[in-house]
């Protein structure tokens, strides 16, 4: 299989495609969330993330299923942790959150209003 | 991509350009809506932009409202202005403001004449305008002609990621060819303000825009009853993976790509500095603030939708583009623009702004928007505050 997808991938460019297509994007070096961009990871799911800053690619294994747009923790986070995303403060961890874990509005609270 | 360096638009007196040719019945407030869509629906090819404001209004609402009024019917998109209000005074303060531009405009009152023999009078009129218009031919008109606003709407993070990134690619490529460009949504800057205000072209544009950023967040502080949570971010937003303000402030700031602003506009005011990107002070309520930049002279306008916003304006086309596939899937109708192959790294940066402005280019020739299709008109004015 292995071997097929190899000549597949040398002859044709779309198999090339799918093979770099990603499951998680991250914009910045510095963030420790990433963007889910499939419909939806499912919990132990080993994943690609694609670091857009530097164009490089990283792994994780997801601990929550996670819907396409919604964030995935990139390292362990303790309360009063920043959120950075863009490689800016996007709101503090009102909950801690384990790497992997889904982070949303029930962990992450705005530093505004 | 070779960018086109010219569009089919209609020359106006005033020497702007129009994308489209529209000739509309303007009502100056709420009371003469009747009469407005009376006249509209006599006379084919004329449209009403009926709206709920405009009477005992003072102070800079009122100058607000005016602005407003004036810089819709001046607005290059459309050729000739029937205006229809209560009282003859403010009617013709609108009358007056428009025809500076030497567009044809005519003013009815409807106190003495009644709704009925105004409706008749001011019809006469209207056909007479449209046929007037329906001569005029688009002609070769330089792509600086295109003044491009942008907002965006039911943001997801899928427009942080790649729908915004797309409008500021499209952007960084015109910038350079001298259009004017237009950004607003000030209270969806909150987070992302001190990153935005390094992006002024000059020290007094970076300082006007924190004065009126803070101007804006002191009134939301003050009237805000809890953390804003249900309204900023919005349901759809976080239904869509947006946490905080601050996250989808950051988002919505990847639509000026690498811009500086040169200066900071008061809600509905024309730029007067040139070609260039300008901020202007708006809500972030889609139709506020579309309604606010068509009436600053903007004759077309991108919006990036991550869930699927739905607006349009009557007078200016409303282009939308979306990176959300299940968008894209499920209301397909609502989306000229296509760049969910970015998340999938099938489509980069580059080639999604490089369609984006061929899109732009179509509609600036006289392709129908999703929304012009769909009969999408919201006009709605901003108000300041309660009424005399």
């Amino acid at each position: 299989m292995r071997l097929i997808y190899k000549i597949l991938k040398n002859s044709n460019k779309q198999i090339d495609t799918i093979l770099m297509a990603t499951d998680i994007i991250i914009h910045d070096q510095k963030d420790n969330v990433g963007v889910v961009v499939i419909e939806k990871i499912t919990p132990k799911q080993d994943c690609k993330c694609w670091i857009m800053e530097n164009d490089s690619t990283i792994n994780i294994q997801s601990a929550d299923e996670i819907p396409l747009g919604h964030k995935i923790a990139m390292i362990d986070l303790k309360e009063g942790d920043t959120i950075l995303k863009y490689g800016h403060d996007i709101g503090k961890v009102v909950k801690a959150i384990k790497k992997g874990e889904h982070v949303h509005v029930h962990n992450v609270k705005t530093k505004k209003w | 991509m070779e960018i086109p360096k010219s569009f089919l638009g209609y020359k106006r007196e005033n020497g702007r350009a129009g994308t489209r040719n529209h000739v509309i019945i303007l009502p100056v407030d709420d009371i003469s809506n009747a009469c407005a869509e009376a006249v509209a629906n006599n006379i084919k090819g004329t449209i009403a932009l009926p709206h709920s404001y405009g009477r005992l209004q003072f102070g800079a609402d009122l100058e607000l409202h005016f602005r407003t009024m004036i810089g819709t019917g001046s607005n290059p998109n459309v050729a000739a202005v029937i205006v229809i209000g209560i009282e003859p005074k403010w009617t013709k303060r609108i009358v007056d403001g428009i025809a500076k531009t030497g567009k044809p405009v005519e003013g009815f009152h409807i106190e003495r004449t009644g709704d009925i023999g105004t409706v008749m009078k001011a019809s006469k009129k209207a056909q007479e305008l449209v046929m007037w218009a329906s001569e005029k031919q688009r002609e070769e008109c330089p792509i600086s002609d295109l003044w491009i606003s942008v907002k965006c709407g039911e943001s997801d993070t899928t427009s942080g990621l790649a729908s915004n990134p797309t409008v500021g690619n499209l952007m960084d490529k015109l910038e350079p060819l001298g259009v004017h460009l237009c950004f607003g949504e000030t209270s969806e800057l909150t987070g992302a303000e001190k990153v935005c205000a390094t992006r002024g072209a000059t020290k007094e544009a970076s300082d006007k825009f924190m004065k009126t950023w803070s101007a804006y967040n002191d009134f939301i502080l003050k009237e805000a009853t809890d953390d804003l949570s249900e309204s900023q971010p919005t349901a759809g937003n976080i239904a869509g993976g947006l946490t905080t303000i601050e996250e989808k402030a950051f988002g919505n700031f990847q639509k000026i790509g690498n811009c500086k602003f040169v200066d900071v506009l008061e809600p509905a005011e024309e730029p007067k500095k040139g070609k260039g990107l300008y901020f202007m002070d708006t809500s972030s309520a889609a139709a506020e603030c579309v309604t606010l930049q068509a009436a600053a002279g903007f004759n077309i306008h991108l919006f990036p939708t991550g869930q699927g916003n739905i607006v349009g304006n009557p007078i200016e086309p409303v282009i939308k583009l979306t990176a959300n596939p299940l968008t894209v899937n499920s209301m397909g109708e609502h989306i000229d623009c296509d760049v969910s192959k970015i998340l999938s790294k099938e489509m980069n940066l580059s080639e999604a702004g490089d369609e984006l402005i061929k899109t732009t280019l179509k509609v600036a020739n006289g392709r129908l928007t999703c929304a012009e299709a769909l009969g999408h008109r919201e006009f709605v004015m901003t108000k300041l505050y309660r009424s005399a």
